[in-house]
């Protein structure tokens, strides 16, 4: 059962093999376009490493930069098919190539499609990795002598400056971690000795925020200390205070930017993945009109080209079956010496 | 005595006019860097036009998109005169024209010159302008709720994060102006009124800072309040601190910011003014050459190229006569039939007297 028959005369297969030739050189600088934004996906993703916790969500622009990498191979060689197509005494010499090449395209043209389900699905583990590579951050904000710290507090301030976000979730985990170190409080003071003594964990924590959290849009100089402590600064109501510091939470304005960049790369990869598949469908049905011809006298005679000689799932299966009994191959090697060496001592 | 004279064959001249035509392309192509170049000067000064006082330092990127448009404009031309000069009859059409050509390109040469000296000249009205332009712009920090300055807050603050400065010329420049609004001030507090009646204006002064002078590298969390004062913070110093605030002064980083732009701009446009004097002297040789190869008559021949007909004193004495013919005629109201009557003093004897025959007799 042959699917997706189409009849081809001689001027349509001609028409067919030099729009392919096209076609393969827009998809060779698709695929290269595709390696490009491969590379800046990482390059932003790499910018932000130390405030990530796992590296999971680099697995999207590595694909995408194989993918690319690889559509360039599989263009260029669709590009020498089809100038090789028309010609009947140079078109054999592909005849054995074109079975494992189509394999591994359509391998490459399905991995693409997955690198943009990717994009969308790991969401979650950007978002969890955020939260823990945030958490750290803030915690170790302080350490500025610590060695392999040192430059977690300019990390944080500048990336709150930037994204104009305050905290992880927001401006209240401040709060809850002490971000002032010990070497700057005097303990000799009382005030500095009650707080410390107020708190389980003997840690000093303050209603307050650092600096690179102050909102420069604010009509009033920034009010850093005693946030929630309205008698302390005149005029100023906390709770309907939304102009002071920054309000979004550095997690959110984070995975905001990341969403939006995969958003935009995934719908350009979307078209090139399009372009790609149209290349290889026109590249599989040009080789089947031309199967037809070889041997012929009559070179221009009318031929039928065909997407799969048998149906999906029989074709699916025939590729499968190498692979597999390669596979089973090896596993029955395997059984086979193991079943030996337990016979051999009894 | 002719300046620089060259011999040219005809393959010679062929070449030249073709070599030529390349050139004014490219030609053409820097005068739109120019303009390009013009135009980003103009938007990146525009960008900051609040920080900066009422001063005509627009005139540095007008000059430079003016001059970039005309260069196009000459090179376009100049690319079709020698296009045409390969063949000597299209060389005919032209021929009146070249020579006003040339000496108006050697004009607008000096004007590409003296834009690019411009660029490096512009530094010191752009430094008063922002002095003028900052202390302004400190002092309407706080009128966050006046039409027209409402914006002046933001835009200093983005420019102390942005460029890594603060204040004027150095951070102290906080501490002479009030950046609190009174709005925002407790008057029923004692320390409030203390401290405006201890200033003369009455303007709430303090030795504190806004948060945007806080420097990113320190190692402590930033102190903006109370600076001077040691005993406010734990282990402070201020004298030896340069690591809470950050220490340049804003007019200076502007400053060394717009300076490296025009210093690369004045160097672009200096070497596209060397560029176009080569290009026009290789104009000045073809058409000599090719007023010579008409001259002789046959158009294959070899014929002389040169800079100038005569040395240079002798062509400024030309000029100079150009211009003293035109004087003499002003005075007989341009009429060389009346006889105007001698009226010096000096008598050189009557008119018509032949000449006395004298014989030499040995």
């Amino acid at each position: 059962m042959v699917v997706m028959k189409m009849k081809f005369p001689f001027q349509k297969r001609v028409k067919l093999a030099q729009g392919l030739w096209l076609l393969s050189w827009c998809a060779t600088v698709a695929g290269a376009t595709t390696f490009t934004l491969g590379c800046l996906l990482k390059t932003e993703l790499r910018r932000r490493a130390e405030v990530m916790a796992n590296t999971d969500i680099h697995i999207v622009p590595n694909t995408l930069m194989i993918v690319g990498l690889a559509s360039l191979g599989i263009n260029y060689f669709a590009s020498k098919i089809c100038q090789d197509a028309l010609d009947a005494g140079r078109f054999p010499r592909w005849k054995n190539f074109l079975k494992p090449y189509f394999a591994v395209s359509c391998f490459f043209t399905v991995l693409m499609l997955l690198a943009i389900i990717m994009s969308y699905a790991m969401k979650g583990s950007l978002e969890s990795s955020l939260k823990a590579g945030l958490r750290n951050g803030i915690r170790f904000y302080k350490d500025t002598d610590t060695p392999g710290r040192c430059f977690q507090k300019q990390n944080i301030d500048r990336l709150q400056m930037e994204f104009q976000c305050c905290g992880n979730n927001d401006f209240r985990d401040w709060f809850e971690i002490q971000w002032i170190s010990n070497r700057y409080l005097d303990f000799s003071s009382t005030e500095v000795k009650n707080r410390i003594k107020s708190n389980v964990d003997g840690r000093y924590l303050v209603d307050g925020v650092p600096f690179s959290c102050c909102n420069p849009s604010s009509p009033r100089p920034c009010i850093q200390y005693r946030l929630t402590n309205n008698s302390a600064h005149y005029n100023y109501d906390y709770q309907t205070e939304e102009l002071n510091i920054y309000l979004r939470g550095c997690r959110e304005a984070l995975v905001n930017y990341y969403m939006g960049l995969m958003n935009t790369i995934g719908a350009g990869v979307l078209s090139i993945f399009l372009l790609q598949g149209s290349v290889l469908v026109s590249l599989r049905f040009l080789q089947t009109a031309m199967e037809a011809v070889a041997g012929k006298e009559n070179t221009e005679i009318e031929t039928e080209g065909y997407l799969l000689e048998k149906g999906v799932k029989e074709t699916v299966m025939e590729y499968l079956d190498p692979v597999l009994t390669f596979l089973l191959l090896k596993n029955k090697v395997e059984e086979g010496t193991a079943g030996e060496t337990t016979t051999a001592p009894a | 005595m002719a300046v620089l004279k060259v011999k040219f064959t005809k393959t010679r001249r062929d070449k030249l006019a073709q070599i030529l035509w390349i050139l004014n392309w490219i030609s053409v192509v820097t005068g739109v860097i120019l303009f390009s170049l013009g135009l980003f000067l103009k938007v990146e000064l525009k960008k900051r036009e609040e920080l900066m006082a009422e001063k005509d330092i627009q005139y540095v990127p007008n000059m430079l998109i003016a001059v970039g448009l005309i260069a196009c404009a000459i090179n376009f031309l100049g690319g079709k005169i020698c296009y045409d000069c390969v063949d000597s009859t299209k060389f005919l059409r032209w021929k009146l024209i070249m020579l006003p050509y040339i000496v108006c390109t050697f004009f607008f040469t000096l004007c590409v010159l003296v834009g690019a000296l411009m660029c490096y000249s512009m530094h010191w009205e752009l430094e008063e302008a922002l002095d003028l332009g900052l202390m302004q712009a400190m002092r309407f920090y706080k009128d966050t709720d006046m039409p027209g300055r409402c914006f002046l807050k933001h835009t200093v603050d983005t420019l102390q994060i942005q460029f890594q400065c603060c204040g004027n010329s150095g951070y102290k420049d906080w501490f002479q102006i009030q950046w609190i609004s009174n709005r925002y001030l407790d008057m029923s507090k004692k320390e409030v009124v203390d401290r405006l009646r201890s200033n003369v204006e009455g303007k709430y002064l303090m030795d504190g800072v806004p948060f945007s002078c806080c420097n990113i590298n320190s190692p402590r969390p930033c102190i903006q309040q109370q600076i001077t004062n040691n005993s406010a913070h734990f282990n402070y110093e201020h004298q030896t601190e340069d690591q809470n605030l950050w220490m340049k002064g804003c007019r200076q980083a502007l400053l060394e910011y717009y300076t490296h732009i025009m210093q690369s701009i004045g160097l672009t446009v200096l070497i596209t003014w060397l560029f176009e004097l080569s290009v026009l002297t290789g104009v000045r040789y073809l058409q000599t050459s090719l007023e010579n190869v008409l001259r002789q008559g046959d158009p294959d021949s070899e014929s002389d190229g040169w800079l100038l007909e005569n040395s240079l004193m002798e062509t400024a004495r030309i000029i100079k006569s150009l211009g003293k013919s035109n004087q003499i005629n002003t005075a007989n109201n341009g009429d060389p039939n009346i006889d105007v009557p001698s009226t010096s003093k000096a008598h050189y004897g009557p008119d018509n007297v032949p000449p006395k025959e004298k014989m030499e007799t040995s």
